[in-house]
């Protein structure tokens, strides 16, 4: 464009007439703007990058959080009256880490100061004249009992109870007291006297329940509130145990229960005796309760625990099994948290979990099976384990052992989280903290308070990836369940069915898209004609286009119910379809050529457009009644059929997954191999041909292998679709985190996942984290496939440039 | 030909490779003709059929209703799953099956029934039944009986024209309380709240002193006032609504009062001439695209779901756009293009196909509880604990969209620049020109088509996008549309509704999803029409970009 165009009126004409220092002026000027765009937009490009990154950095914190190190480190410690055995010794520790509880020898609990250990006030228990505390023995954790057995036969049941309220000077303090649910008087276990030490406890909605050892005879009493008539008329007779007598006043109690548990309840009466006989002759050395009081637990010296089976309110010996693993005595033991589980540490500092594992047999008479079997340990030491505890809210495991060592475990991820020495006495109580932030722990003689740090030891990279033998179930498995409404419930969060998951219905999608895509694309590159091309390319790609919310409503809604009925027409589609197209090609062949010169080349599709229509209707018509008479046996249907067989058919299942994704990703593909087989030079296909290659050799000889990496490139781009995808797996897929070949079972896959759970996981929870992670496992899953792709497209992009 | 060379010679697999464009052109056209006809025949006014349902002789059950659903079984399988079958019949041959949608959900308690179509009887579509949309309780079906206007009773063929006559006065009421509901009591309501948040500034700052309180009270109490006045002026509207009722006579023969409160619409399908149903169609297509939606969205219009689709990609769409091109300058035109430039374009491109939902993690993980937490302490203590930014939102929704969308800008951007020729450059600067003025005066205009291209694409790709939003700011039902006449007029911070995630709402979460699948369908037919029109477009700038750059390269 010739400047003299511009007409002498112009602004930009004008301007040239400028004085020498306007000129400067006016360069300086341009010369600042153009600095100042310069670094706008390179701090805007700068922006972008660390966008880009933060995406990366974020997800990586959020999920490093899980497999940060853990410890416990102690604070302080002090020189304290203790008690004396690890039998009789309890603490706690409240939900802030501001004050705990010590239960001192002579039945005075000591209110401390958590972080300087400094008493700050205490409580006395009533205990009778001239007895002492023989044995401390707690009831489930959650319930947070602590029940005091006495020399006199008498057991004294009370609660630690802290109120977080706001102080004088506004920062929130919390206030400890002790409350007596079952009332300040003991209650009378041992009638003849003889001291309480073996016993456990357990508080249903009424009634306080005590399992008890006297002169090696299980005892089994219920507590109730009742009226003073029947205080010792409505007892069992001991001679006759077969008839518990039922307290009459039962019917009384129910309305007037002590509704808050902050006030200490009304005295209790012994409304049922039950002794349960027990084979084992050595001394019993532990009672314990199970869940719901279904199992009950009687340790003996002979290091045998004898379970028991609660059937009817009636408990009966099941079976008898040793639970030393390392051959020494058993010195300590407690249920774990929620009390499925029992806890043993052996003399060699070995800690054992067991529990009642359902067998897949029956017994004779039907009824299922159990089995008391060892799941897992954990090595504190090498000296004698003294005390067991449980974390409160969660799966963790405490034990302290006779050199003053302590360490704390945690069952599910099987993660070591601290072992330490803080004394060199024996420990003789250790508790955590409800949040399991602080740990208190008293050796004899001392008490030491230690800061925990660790969020989320409920996570390792064997509990994500690999087998969890997780409570109650019959074999270690890969188990997704995130939540529950119980308060004891063991988080399963293996990433193992989701990733499984992912993996399926990517699977099934690209089965059905790479070789429509793959073989569409070869044709519309080598054959088509390249007026049809420019139009039917675009159309292929809309399919990318469509909002995928919209195919798997699709999915769900429509086709579903669409393939339940006609399954059959789904696999005969898939045989015949390819046989009409043979066939439709080799009748057009038997045209005379003349014929056929006359009609353009590489219009095909639109020919097949036509017999595959027509095919498909039939099929579809015409299955239904086959699938009857093939199927008659089984009632005319091909599902039914299925089932006879042992694969089980949901109407939400990989097959739809399969044929709606591998829909979404056919364009991807198609687009992208479809432009790798154009971009192959000319020459390379005309010097074939000319060398007398039929086109199908041509371009299965010399154009796909060139083409190859672009192909690739486009299979990976494809993967990393169907991988990502989420609206059309939450929709049609039944969203069931089940790990299963099976083509007619659902699944659930990593982001559908995210979408379902990731708006109700609590913040700062461990589940939200590990949610994180599964975003950070799509994130790097898809990143590398992608980046492969684009390798290699480049690598491509520069070899046909040298062509 | 023989069998043998039509294999050797490889034509056999050609044929086959023909095959599948033909299945995949299958696929996407039966997949848009699906979507066009179940989205379209919603609006198509449907005759209602009238007739005797026989399955059982000795209860012949009169059915009156729209037919909803077509199928035909097998007969064998009908009594393999206990329903009645004609006798007489080859169990391989297939009997029709029609759903009838009933209505009266509120009288019969049912709304859909599927009959076997031997056993209807003495079919008729009489021209005097109607159809009644109601605002609550469904669809009525019935015999116009009478109409009670203002007091009197019309019988009779003058019963029809009174009875649009009662509905047309009923709708211009109803618009009046949705004015007054929506204008004045919102915006009395909006300045409460302002106002009860000003007072709790105060009181955070310790300046709730007198005088500030007694300001405060006097506001209140004004508000007040408003509110109790405006308050009544709509009870006497909707009081008034209720003066009209009409009588039907429905399927079983019993007659119902209905109030002409509850009624939207009234049509009488059967009498309708084809001139009469196509305008229907037009009017029924246009109350879905403007009405608020009723009854657990399962029935009414989408106006708030397209509202908030639109504002949310305008938004993304003014925050992607030029972050989008300042980073694709950057990379082509001021980076060195070294191997670093080179491995942040493959890591820009990569972006586009990590999954969306990795997005919505991010986007509610570092947005909203991040950014948003800083946010709602530093600027909004007063309405702490509630979350003002720290909650799913608009204003998230559009930036993680954003985030979401721009490798597709800049890719776009990219490639426009890249094949602006190099001497076009060079010329500018030889001329003098800097970089900058290079950059606006030549680049720039000629990239516009691919910018534009890339934006029409990451507007398409927002539109569709689903995921992301479920975890950052839609909800299925918001009760105020996020731009009003209340100061500051967008509320960023509010939550909306989308195309999108209403049909995954509607066709997977609402509670009677037979009803509202006609709905979905054409909720989703609009969703794709909208966003294949801008991939359309996209696809012919794009064309007419490559053909103006062919011209140059030449």
């Amino acid at each position: 464009m010739a400047t003299s165009e511009i007409p002498a009126s112009t602004p930009a004409q004008r301007n040239i007439r400028l004085t020498a220092q306007q000129a400067a002026a006016l360069d300086r000027k341009r010369r600042f703007k153009d600095r100042l765009v310069n670094w706008f937009i390179v701090l805007g490009g700068i922006f972008i990058l660390f966008a880009i990154l933060t995406i990366f950095l974020y997800l990586l914190s959020q999920a490093w959080q899980l497999f940060k190190p853990t410890s416990a480190m102690p604070v302080n410690t002090v020189v304290t009256t203790t008690a004396a055995s690890p039998r009789t010794g309890f603490v706690t520790l409240d939900e802030r880490n501001q004050i705990g509880m010590r239960l001192l020898p002579n039945g005075t609990v000591q209110f401390i100061d958590a972080h300087t250990g400094q008493p700050t006030g205490s409580k006395a228990l009533t205990l009778p004249p001239n007895t002492q505390i023989s044995r401390v023995q707690q009831s489930g954790i959650l319930q947070g009992l602590v029940g005091v057995g006495l020399s006199n036969g008498q057991l004294l049941v009370f609660k630690p109870t802290y109120q977080g309220r706001q102080g004088a000077d506004g920062k929130a303090e919390t206030l400890a007291d002790v409350t007596f649910p079952y009332g300040t008087a003991p209650l009378t276990v041992h009638d003849g006297g003889e001291p309480l030490t073996e016993f456990a406890i357990r508080d249903t909605d009424d009634s306080l329940q005590v399992l008890s050892n006297q002169g090696n005879q299980l005892h089994f009493q219920v507590f109730a509130e009742g009226g003073a008539a029947e205080s010792s008329g409505g007892l069992v007779d001991e001679a006759n145990p077969d008839q518990p007598a039922v307290a009459p006043a039962v019917g009384g109690l129910v309305d007037e229960a002590n509704a808050t548990p902050a006030e200490n309840g009304p005295a209790l009466v012994r409304s049922e005796d039950q002794v349960v006989p027990l084979t084992n002759t050595n001394a019993v050395r532990g009672l314990y309760l199970g869940q719901g009081g279904r199992w009950a637990f009687a340790l003996t010296a002979d290091n045998q625990v004898t379970v028991l089976r609660q059937q009817d309110g009636q408990y009966t010996p099941y079976q008898t099994v040793n639970v030393s693993r390392d051959g020494s005595p058993i010195t300590a033991a407690s249920p774990l948290q929620g009390e499925i589980s029992m806890l043993f540490g052996s003399a060699k500092g070995r800690i054992d979990q067991w529990f009642m594992v359902r067998q897949p047999q029956l017994d004779a008479e039907g009824n299922e099976q159990y089995q008391f079997t060892p799941i897992r340990h954990f090595q504190l030491g090498s000296s004698p384990i003294t005390v067991l505890g449980t974390e409160q809210r969660r799966k963790g495991i405490l034990a302290g052992d006779q050199q003053g060592n302590v360490g704390y475990f945690y069952s599910t991820s099987e993660r070591v989280i601290d072992k330490r020495k803080i004394a060199d006495t024996p420990i003789t109580a250790v508790a955590l903290s409800t949040h399991s932030d602080g740990m208190l722990a008293d050796a004899t003689g001392s008490s030491t308070f230690l800061d925990v740090d660790a969020k989320h030891p409920d996570v390792s990279f064997q509990s994500l990836w690999g087998k969890v033998w997780y409570e109650s179930y019959p074999k270690p498995d890969y188990v997704w369940q995130s939540s529950s409404g119980n308060q004891d419930f063991e988080a399963k969060l293996s990433l193992m069915p989701l990733t499984f998951g992912t993996l399926k219905a990517a699977f099934w999608a690209m089965i059905l898209a790479i070789p429509l895509a793959i073989a569409a694309a070869m044709y519309t590159a080598a054959f088509m004609a390249p007026s049809l091309r420019t139009k039917i390319k675009p159309t292929i790609e809309l399919m990318q286009a469509l909002p995928t919310v919209i195919l798997g409503f699709l999915a769900g809604l429509w086709l579903a119910p669409l393939v339940t009925d006609h399954l059959l027409a789904v696999f005969l589609l898939m045989l015949i379809l390819p046989l009409v197209m043979l066939l439709c090609g080799f009748l057009w062949m038997q045209m005379p050529l003349e014929r056929r010169n006359s009609i353009p080349d590489g219009i095909a599709p639109m020919i097949l457009l036509l017999p595959l229509v027509l095919t498909f209707a039939l099929v579809w018509y015409f299955s239904q009644p086959l699938e009857h008479m093939l199927f008659a046996s089984n009632g005319g249907s091909l599902v039914k059929w299925l089932a006879t067989v042992g694969i089980d058919y949901q109407s939400q299942n990989a097959l739809i997954v399969g044929l709606i994704m591998g829909f979404a990703v056919i364009a991807p593909i198609y687009s992208i191999a479809e432009d790798a087989l154009f971009a192959v030079p000319r020459h390379l296909v005309n010097g074939s041909l000319a060398l007398g290659a039929t086109p199908w050799q041509t371009l299965t000889r010399v154009v796909l292998p060139t083409a190859s990496p672009g192909i690739f490139s486009a299979v990976m781009i494809g993967f990393g679709r169907a991988v990502g995808e989420t609206m059309i797996v939450l929709m049609a897929t039944g969203n069931t985190p089940i790990m299963d070949l099976n083509l007619f079972n659902g699944m659930r896959t990593l982001s559908a996942n995210l979408a379902v759970e990731m708006g109700e996981a609590e913040l700062g929870s461990t589940h939200l984290r590990v949610l994180f992670l599964s975003a950070l496992v799509l994130f790097i899953l898809t990143f590398l496939v992608n980046t492969v792709a684009e390798v290699v497209r480049n690598r491509l992009r520069k070899k046909y440039g040298s062509l | 030909m023989k069998m043998k060379d039509y294999f050797r010679s490889g034509d056999a697999w050609v044929w086959v490779n023909a095959g599948a464009v033909t299945l995949c052109l299958m696929m996407i056209l039966g997949m848009l003709t699906l979507l066009a006809v179940k989205g379209l025949s919603h609006f198509w006014p449907k005759a209602i059929m009238q007739a005797t349902y026989v399955a059982d002789a000795a209860n012949p059950q009169p059915v009156v209703g729209e037919i909803a659903d077509t199928k035909s079984d097998p007969v064998a399988r009908l009594l393999e799953s206990g329903q009645p079958a004609p006798p007489g019949i080859d169990p391989l041959a297939k009997v029709e099956r029609w759903s009838i949608k009933q209505g009266n959900k509120d009288i019969t308690g049912q709304d859909f029934q599927w009959v076997t179509v031997p056993f209807l009887k003495d079919i008729r579509y009489p021209a005097d039944l109607m159809m009644i949309e109601r605002t609550t309780g469904g669809n009525l079906y019935g015999r116009l009986q009478s109409v009670t206007l203002n007091g009197q009773v019309i019988t009779g063929n003058a019963a029809q024209a009174s009875l649009q006559q009662a509905i047309d006065r009923v709708d211009e009421l109803r618009t009046q309380a949705h004015d007054l509901e929506k204008g004045d009591i919102a915006s009395v309501n909006y300045k409460m709240e302002q106002l009860r948040l000003d007072e709790r500034k105060l009181q955070l700052k310790n300046k709730l002193d007198a005088t500030a309180q007694a300001e405060i009270a006097e506001r209140r109490s004004e508000l007040e006032n408003q509110f109790n006045a405006q308050n009544t002026k709509l009870q006497a509207i909707n009081d008034s609504m209720d003066r009209d009722k009409a009588v039907f006579m429905i399927a079983d023969g019993s007659t119902h009062d209905v109030s002409v409160h509850d009624m939207m619409y009234a049509t009488a399908p059967n009498a309708m001439g084809i001139g009469a149903k196509v305008s229907q169609f037009f009017t029924n297509f246009w109350h879905f695209l403007s009405e608020d939606p009723r009854e657990a969205n399962t029935e009414g219009g989408v106006f708030p779901a397209i509202f908030g689709t639109i504002t949310m990609v305008f938004i993304m769409t003014v925050l992607v756009t030029p972050l989008g091109v300042i980073a694709a300058i950057y990379l082509r035109e001021y980076a060195s293009q070294g191997r670093f430039t080179q491995m942040v374009r493959i890591a820009v491109n990569n972006l586009a196909g990590v999954p969306s939902i990795v997005y919505g993690v991010f986007g509610l993980g570092f947005f909203i509880y991040v950014l948003g937490g800083r946010i709602d302490q530093l600027f909004y203590p007063e309405s702490l604990p509630q979350p003002v930014f720290g909650t799913p939102g608009l204003m998230w929704a559009s930036i993680t969209l954003a985030l979401l969308t721009l490798p597709v800008v800049i890719v776009s951007t990219e490639e426009g620049l890249s094949r602006i020729p190099r001497s076009l450059r060079e010329g500018s600067l030889a001329l003098g020109a800097t970089k900058v003025e290079t950059l606006w005066r030549v680049i720039l205009p000629m990239a516009m088509p691919s910018i534009l291209t890339g934006v029409i694409l990451a507007i398409a790709r927002a539109a569709g996008e689903v995921a992301p939003l479920m975890l950052v700011g839609v909800v299925k039902l918001a009760p105020d549309l996020p731009v009003d006449l209340n100061a500051p007029f967008v509320h960023l911070d509010r939550k909306f509704m989308h195309l999108g995630f209403h049909i995954y709402d509607v066709g997977f979460q609402s509670p009677n999803v037979e009803a509202a699948r006609p709905l979905v369908y054409a909720t989703a037919f609009l969703l794709v029409l909208l966003v294949a029109l801008l991939n359309l477009a996209a696809i012919a700038l794009r064309n007419r970009l490559r053909e103006r750059f062919k011209a140059l390269e030449t």
